[in-house]
């Protein structure tokens, strides 16, 4: 039983290669159903996505398993393999199972550390699931990922800073104004990143919001788009007292807002904190303006420094990320190993002898009388007992365990006998959670 | 066993600040994260420390300058533990670690051993008080930690520059509050131990008020707290100004309570017949 992934992404294929090999939502169906059936794979999952086609499977050999994906992959999407070959990676093993550790914690990701992977990964184990082809190997291997992922999320800050200029702007205000339940944002002028900035601010909770333009027009329809309040342009300083954030993007060459307008709202305001952004270039608000105490002002260059700075923070994180990636994979692989059907057996017929013999000595004890003779005939008897009720079992487990689901009854095996499974391999159990 | 306890938890402390520290230079979440079990296995052993003190001296156990430091300290980052405990708040121990540290370690040159106590100090007039008032500075140092960290984090958004600190402190917000929270807490118990205190002084030597440099240096503290408290409820005083105040008003009394305890030699004889 050997795990093995091929595929490629965003590193080893341009997107020409990746369209042609991915496979659309309603037919993973069927192609995992004629991998599963045509190649000599046991079990198996496919996860297309933009970035990236990958195949899991499970096959009896490494190197004839990573011929027969390729070849499955050649002949599904019909390009001759010598085209695809170049793009292609394969892991098998432990690098497998690292490789689907990685892509499911997003740090295989264009984007490090992005969530929305996980989601397809699930999404490609459910179709395996739907379509019989997940057995024990893949069903473990895959909650033990979802698992990790969640590790990787929860114990480092791989994901929690923002990597695009908009949602900077709401992880800024985050840091300033804490919740943002109940704030109120002011947008001066239009643009689509001022747009998504705002959009943004009212996913996270921004109360109300205020919509000033030079024509007043475009002001009431974006203000209905947001459902927020228009205000006309000339006026709107007399509204800054009552905003806790202020997007600005207008055309305007000049400042729109310059330090005296707002010491002056700053003390109407009792000196509760202001954050301006300002997206437009040239700028709309004088930078002095930062230099008011609780007042924060970020332009289009300081909000790009900010994503850097998060870019950078997200790679440091993958390093602690890759640690516990590294550690689970040891435990896991440690339980795959274990799925061998030869130690299984040996370990059932060794728990069933250990039991005879308890059971026999008891017994030979409580009779003291007894012939050597007898005790040669109660010897042959619980052997016989023994080996009778082990024929079936061991049978059905060598002629299943090459089957899809084998390792299925292996596993079931272990956990109803309770087996220790001795050398070669070590704490069979260990790939429990 | 008193001392093994004691030097236990100094050494926890050290291990402690010095974890934070390490995490200060190389930014790995593991040193954060030793420092803070650290910081709970010293608080753990100097809880002891307090106890087995209360046992063997058979009264409560802060009534010289050494018992009274290690007492601030113990209170300090108990007050900790509960941020720890409901807000999570590992980084705080940046703070706290290092000022428990310093506090046990001015305490170890201090006489420390526990000599019987004139019968007419006798009275639990003496645990309320003291606790009340120490209680009350402990709040002032969470209170001035929560500043510099506003400080912290508001230099990190004003310059736009982004490191280290910057992605584990909380928000501004967050801090300006926790800092205000900490001085409604530690001025009505400062208040309290002041009342206490004379009402004490008054059972005990027939006076309520003596002007011992204690006894100022605690009305200059209760007026500079006074004073932040009433700029914060009426004129505004918010986010930077009441930070950097509160973080001042600290340093002023540690300043103070250092030039009058051990300077002046007045916690050697924190509770003689001829001083109180």
């Amino acid at each position: 039983m050997n795990l093995i992934i091929v595929g490629l992404n965003h590193r080893t294929a341009p997107v020409d290669i990746r369209e042609k090999l991915s496979f659309p939502v309603d037919s993973i169906g069927e192609a995992l159903k004629k991998l599963v059936t045509n190649y000599g794979i046991n079990e198996g999952v496919i996860l297309s996505t933009c970035n990236r086609v990958e195949v899991a499977g499970i096959a009896p050999s490494i190197e004839k398993g990573v011929w027969e994906i390729k070849r499955f992959l050649s002949e599904y999407h019909n390009i001759p393999l010598e085209d695809l070959d170049e793009h292609l990676y394969a892991h098998t093993g432990e690098d497998a199972v690292r490789h689907i550790f990685r892509v499911s914690a997003g740090l295989d990701s264009m984007c490090l550390g992005e969530p929305q992977i996980l989601g397809q990964v699930k999404d490609a184990y459910s179709y395996a699931v739907h379509n019989n082809t997940a057995g024990a190997v893949v069903n473990k291997l895959f909650h033990k990922t979802f698992s990790v992922a969640k590790r990787v999320r929860t114990e480092t800050r791989i994901g929690a800073s923002a990597v695009s200029i908009s949602y900077v702007a709401v992880e800024l205000a985050r840091k300033i104004f804490g919740d943002l339940t109940g704030k109120s944002v002011m947008l001066i002028g239009a643009g689509e990143m001022a747009e998504l900035a705002a959009k943004h601010l009212l996913n996270s909770g921004v109360k109300d919001i205020v919509v000033t333009n030079r024509t007043f027009e475009r002001a009431v329809e974006l203000a209905r788009e947001f459902n927020g309040r228009p205000v006309v342009f000339r006026e709107f300083e007399h509204h800054l007292k009552d905003v806790d954030i202020v997007i600005a993007s207008t055309g305007s060459p000049t400042f729109v807002i310059k330090p005296e307008h707002v010491i002056g709202v700053m003390k109407e305001r009792r000196h509760r904190p202001m954050f301006f952004i300002d997206i437009s270039v040239p700028r709309n608000i004088d930078p002095s303006v930062n230099n008011i105490d609780n007042a924060y002002v970020y332009d289009i260059d300081s909000l790009q420094g900010v994503v850097e700075a998060n870019i950078k923070e997200r790679s440091k994180e993958a390093e602690e990320a890759e640690a516990i990636v590294g550690s689970e994979i040891e435990t896991f692989y440690r339980w795959v190993k274990s799925l061998d059907v030869v130690p299984t057996i040996i370990a059932l017929q060794r728990t069933f002898e250990e039991v005879r013999k308890a059971e026999l000595e008891k017994a030979v004890q409580m009779m003291p009388n007894l012939s050597e003779e007898d005790r040669k005939t109660l010897e042959t008897m619980t052997q016989s007992i023994v080996k009778k009720l082990l024929h079936n079992p061991v049978t059905h487990l060598k002629k299943e365990s090459n089957k899809v689901d084998g390792d299925f009854f292996i596993d079931a095996s272990r956990k109803l006998f309770d087996l220790k499974i001795e050398e070669p391999v070590k704490k069979a159990e260990g790939g429990e959670e | 066993m008193l001392k093994t306890f004691f030097y236990i938890t100094a050494f926890l402390y050290l291990a402690s600040t010095l974890a934070y520290i390490a995490y200060l230079v190389s930014r790995r979440d593991a040193l954060l994260n030793a420092g803070k079990y650290v910081a709970i296995a010293g608080f753990v052993a100097h809880t002891l420390t307090i106890l087995v003190r209360w046992a063997e001296g058979g009264r409560f156990p802060a009534t010289n300058l050494h018992e009274v430091m290690s007492f601030f300290a113990w209170l300090s980052v108990g007050i900790f533990m509960v941020f720890l405990y409901r807000y999570g708040m590992a980084v705080l121990g940046l703070f706290v670690a290092p000022f428990a540290l310093f506090l046990v370690v001015t305490a170890s040159f201090l006489p420390g051993e526990i000599v019987p106590l004139s019968p007419l100090f006798k009275s639990w007039w003496l645990p309320v008080h003291v606790t009340l008032a120490i209680l009350g500075n402990a709040f002032f140092a969470l209170a001035s930690a929560f500043g510099a960290m506003y400080l912290i984090q508001e230099r990190h958004l004003k310059n736009r520059k982004f490191n280290g600190l910057y992605f584990i402190l909380p928000s501004l917000d967050v801090l300006d509050e926790l800092n205000y929270r900490c001085l409604t807490y530690g001025f009505p118990l400062l208040t309290l131990g002041i009342i206490t205190g004379a009402i004490w002084s008054e059972y005990t030597f027939g006076t309520y008020w003596m002007w011992k440099h204690r006894q100022v240096g605690s009305l200059v503290t209760w007026l500079l707290y006074a004073a932040l408290l009433h700029g914060r409820l009426t004129t505004d005083w918010r986010g930077r100004k009441a930070a950097r105040y509160s973080v001042i008003a600290f340093c002023v009394l540690l300043a103070f309570s250092l030039i009058i305890y051990v300077l002046l030699g007045e916690g050697h004889g924190l509770l003689k017949l001829d001083g109180g």
